[in-house]
């Protein structure tokens, strides 16, 4: 029964972005509203149907009455159901964001509705070509967004994540197309059957693989395919930076653990060992890069940026390791990354409004001007590090654990190495909020900025900001008791993911 | 060779596309370039998709009324690449916005001189 409600979660915000456009023409404000309003419909069907898919197993739905392997069939499992909710409570809570600092007009609220279906659609997809198509929708809406910040530089990134994101897709098609000479279907379920006909050495799947993998870990924004990712997160509107930073490259690595698990099966991974070891080495680079290229930025939104680099890498390590356990804690770190990098996100562009500050000398004594919003940064930071109890210590845990348990120890050790240099990029922004003294010329600087003067002088952050940065804390540090209940819920489907 | 130039020459074709598609797309300074570049690219991957159902002495996939008719050529690859050529030219048409945005913000879409003009910035 619930099976027929599936296509929805991809029609609701699509219709949505068609009415966001009619809405536009009526009133000035009515986009923002029906975006609002179809956002709370998305939330509550995608809460309801993933709650359904975590008790009673797998739904699935074939779109239009064609059955699989022949018609396009829409899936979700239990982690298809986790990560299709947070699209939707993400992107409920980041609008709130948007419509307070970024009133974009109706171009806006569409393209954000159309970057709600493009990810939703990749979270419930059960075909690869369709997950393609997908992947360029949201593609599409990620580069109009980014580039409705409306200065030069926003179009220049925006052009340049346009030419990495197209390439990324076309490899993925690519891969897609060996996929299908090799065995004649795109179902992903039927893919896994016809693919271990084939035999996994076929150097048919063998270039499948490759192409299918270097283009999502593009999309992930793995080294040294990250490179359009700063820009792209520096350049666009606060609330878009938010938005994209928790979601897009999120989804990205949510569709490779899909691929990886349901298409080419851990099968492939024991015939071709050297697969496995590769991505391994690509993501532990990843770590260690992302973290020291982000000590090194003065930047707060481009530093943020490249610890996504290093995390997305952690993310790449736990679900190539293969073990139970560590591709929990992909999943477990997915989802609290984007959670905390979103909460970091809004936190930046608010204090950017309020005083114009955006590098960190200039984030120094924020914390006595603005206690709670420091003080609710300073705990994302810290869960982003990895303190207990928060849910970055329970990603990172699990995913060490199943290095270990795999016995890849220097997986461990690596994690252990990116875990400091987290805490020093992350550290010296909490010391300067929060000790160092506002200097003269940072006031000097500040007082200056225009946005202050607008604002004639730093006022008191919004509410309705302060409670969604204070509201990704709690969260986070709350989903790090409730993870023990999530590995219960998810057992059942990574059970069924793992087995060979 | 020769043999591999008579049987599999369309293959040939998606090679030469998608060589000159990188190429250009690394080499030229050019936006607008890059973005033909990009085009050449993904036709080069159409191409692959388009051989890939190719099938000697097979007829169009349209069955007569009376049934038979066969061996078709699989029909499956075309509707793909309808869908993945409609893609294509909304990126293409968003690539191109941006280079007009670009173009009225700097003066210029070379690749070079935006970044002197950036660093200046």
């Amino acid at each position: 029964m619930t099976d027929a409600f599936v296509p929805l979660l991809v029609a609701v915000p699509l219709l949505g972005a068609v009415l966001a456009v009619a809405a536009g023409l009526v009133s000035e404000r009515g986009p923002a509203a029906v975006a609002a309003a179809v956002l709370v419909v998305q939330t509550v069907l995608a809460g309801w149907i993933g709650s359904q898919a975590l008790l009673n197993g797998e739904l699935s739905n074939g779109v239009g009455g064609f059955v699989a392997p022949y018609g396009i069939e829409l899936v979700v499992d239990g982690l298809s159901a986790v990560v299709v909710t947070l699209v939707a409570v993400v992107s409920l809570a980041v609008l709130v964001y948007a419509v307070r600092d970024d009133p974009g007009g109706t171009a806006f609220y569409a393209q954000y509705l159309l970057l709600v279906t493009g990810l939703s659609g990749m979270s419930v997809t059960g075909d690869v070509f369709n997950l393609y198509v997908f992947l360029e929708i949201s593609g599409l809406a990620t580069y109009a967004l980014v580039a409705s910040a409306g200065t030069g530089r926003s179009a220049v990134s925006a052009l340049k994540y346009l030419l990495f994101g197209t390439v990324a897709a076309s490899l993925y098609l690519l891969g897609v197309g060996y996929a299908l000479v090799a065995t004649g279907t795109l179902n992903m379920a039927d893919l896994a059957v016809e693919l271990a006909n084939v035999g996994y050495d076929s150097p048919l799947v063998l270039a499948s693989f490759g192409f299918v993998v270097v283009g999502l870990a593009t999309k992930t924004a793995l080294f040294p395919l990250h490179t359009w990712q700063p820009d792209a997160y520096n350049d666009s509107p606060d609330s878009v930076s938010a938005l994209i930073s928790a979601l897009v490259s999120t989804v990205a690595a949510y569709a490779l653990l899909r691929i990886v698990y349901t298409v080419y099966t851990p099968a492939f991974f024991d015939a071709v060992p050297v697969a496995r070891d590769a991505i391994v080495v690509f993501a532990c680079l990843s770590i260690v890069v992302g973290s020291v290229l982000a000590v090194a930025q003065s930047e707060v939104k481009r530093m943020l940026a490249y610890s996504s680099v290093s995390q997305y890498g952690l993310v790449v390590v736990g679900l190539a390791i293969g073990t139970r356990a560590a591709v929990f804690g992909a999943v477990v770190h997915l989802v609290g990354h984007a959670i905390m990098k979103g909460g970091l996100f809004v936190a930046a562009g608010t204090v950017d409004d309020l005083t114009g500050a955006t590098t960190v000398e200039e984030y120094a004594g924020l914390a006595d001007r603005f206690p709670v919003l420091g003080g609710a940064s300073a705990v994302l930071m810290l869960a982003m590090v990895g303190v207990p109890p928060a849910v970055g210590f329970a990603g990172k845990w699990y995913i060490a654990l199943g290095a270990v348990r795999a016995g890849t120890w220097p997986v461990a050790v690596v994690i252990f190495t990116s875990t400091l240099l987290t805490l020093a990029y992350f550290a010296i922004l909490v010391e300067r909020m929060f000790v160092a003294p506002a200097s003269a010329s940072v006031r000097a600087a500040t007082d200056g900025g225009a946005e202050s003067e607008r604002l004639g002088g730093p006022a008191a952050p919004p509410r309705s900001l302060l409670a969604l940065v204070v509201g990704a804390a709690v969260v986070a540090v709350v989903l790090g008791f409730a993870v023990t209940g999530l590995e219960t819920a998810l057992e059942p489907t990574l059970d069924t993911l793992l087995s060979p | 060779m020769i043999d591999l130039i008579a049987t599999k020459h369309t293959y040939l074709v998606v090679v030469a596309l998608l060589a000159i598609g990188a190429y250009v797309m690394i080499e030229s300074d050019n936006f607008v370039k890059k973005i033909i570049g990009l085009n050449v690219f993904q036709t080069g991957i159409f191409v692959f998709f388009i051989s890939a159902a190719f099938r000697t002495d097979g007829a169009s996939p349209v069955v007569q009324s009376g049934g038979g008719g066969g061996p078709f050529v699989s029909p499956l690859p075309h509707v793909l690449i309808l869908t993945a050529i409609v893609v294509g030219v909304s990126l293409t048409a968003v690539a191109l916005g941006l280079v007009v945005r670009i173009y009225e913000s700097y003066g210029t879409i070379n690749e070079d001189t935006l970044e002197e003009v950036l660093a200046n910035d």
